[in-house]
């Protein structure tokens, strides 16, 4: 645990670099975050990121498929946003913990 | 993380899936979708009765022994007589009501979940020696199988600095 000062904002994030206040996170925050990720933000990660933090604070799990089914992007799309491992990539940049889901 | 030269995560998991029965093939997939999604490699070889999970015809009807399958449990969680498990559609009955539960966990068909591993980078093989004894071609498998390999080309595939090879 600790904090980090990020696009002006002092955020609290977990040892693996999830934020531990969703609402901390502003588009600010994710551009810097996703940085840290190598990875420049277009309109297309935002639309990804709104809709999981969307998904996340309505309490529903959140699954690649999910994300894949919402007419944003579909499954490869995803992966080519987020190189490596799209979904935890994506939920530390939208700002919300960690994917506990296993598919 | 802070030492690079002492890196023991792993970067690439085979699996053999040699099993037709619907959890061994879950099995494989949840292992191969879940490894692209931690941005690892994957792939999936699979043989005997294994390819009903990648021939086009039998990939949608894959079921789970209700006959001699002692962890069978009723809904309420009741022992599965195994004389109840040879009466007529009890196995399609069964098999259809696992799908609808993993349906709402997001498991998706097979089919669909073939989809997901090769959109993330996964590769999806079938074994020669075993189509051959079931007289199957390329043309029966899913378009997502990237090659029919003999066992030698999977070894030569699934080597490489942290690689496992997994059985399901």
């Amino acid at each position: 645990m600790g904090t980090k000062t990020i696009a002006g904002i002092e955020i609290q994030v977990n040892d693996e670099g999830y934020m531990m206040d969703a609402s901390q996170w502003t588009p600010e925050v994710a551009s810097e975050l996703a940085k840290e990720e190598g990875i420049e933000l277009t309109d297309k990660h935002y639309e990804v990121l709104n809709f999981i933090r969307d998904e996340y604070l309505k309490g529903n799990q959140l699954t690649i498929r999910k994300v894949g089914k919402s007419g944003i992007v579909d499954i490869k799309g995803l992966y080519e946003l987020f190189p490596g491992g799209p979904l935890k990539k994506a939920s530390k940049i939208a700002g919300i913990s960690k994917p506990s889901s296993c598919v | 993380m802070e030492n690079n030269n002492d890196d023991h995560r792993l970067k690439k998991i085979s699996i053999i899936c040699a099993k037709g029965a619907l959890e061994d093939v879950y099995a494989t997939l949840v292992l191969a979708n879940g490894a692209v999604m931690e941005g690892m490699e994957a792939k999936v070889f699979f043989t005997f009765f294994g390819l009903d999970a990648i021939t086009k015809k039998r990939m949608k009807k894959m079921h789970t022994a209700t006959v001699g399958n002692p962890a069978m449990r009723m809904p309420g969680g009741l022992p599965f007589p195994t004389w109840l498990g040879i009466l007529p559609f009890v196995e399609a009955g069964v098999s259809a009501m696992m799908r609808s539960q993993m349906e709402k966990l997001d498991i998706p068909p097979v089919d669909e979940f073939l989809e997901m591993i090769t959109a993330g980078g996964g590769e999806i093989y079938a074994c020669k020696l075993a189509m051959d004894m079931f007289k199957l071609t390329k043309e029966d498998l899913s378009e997502l199988v990237k090659d029919v390999l003999t066992v030698g080309d999977f070894y030569a595939l699934a080597g490489g600095e942290g690689s496992q090879i997994i059985f399901t």
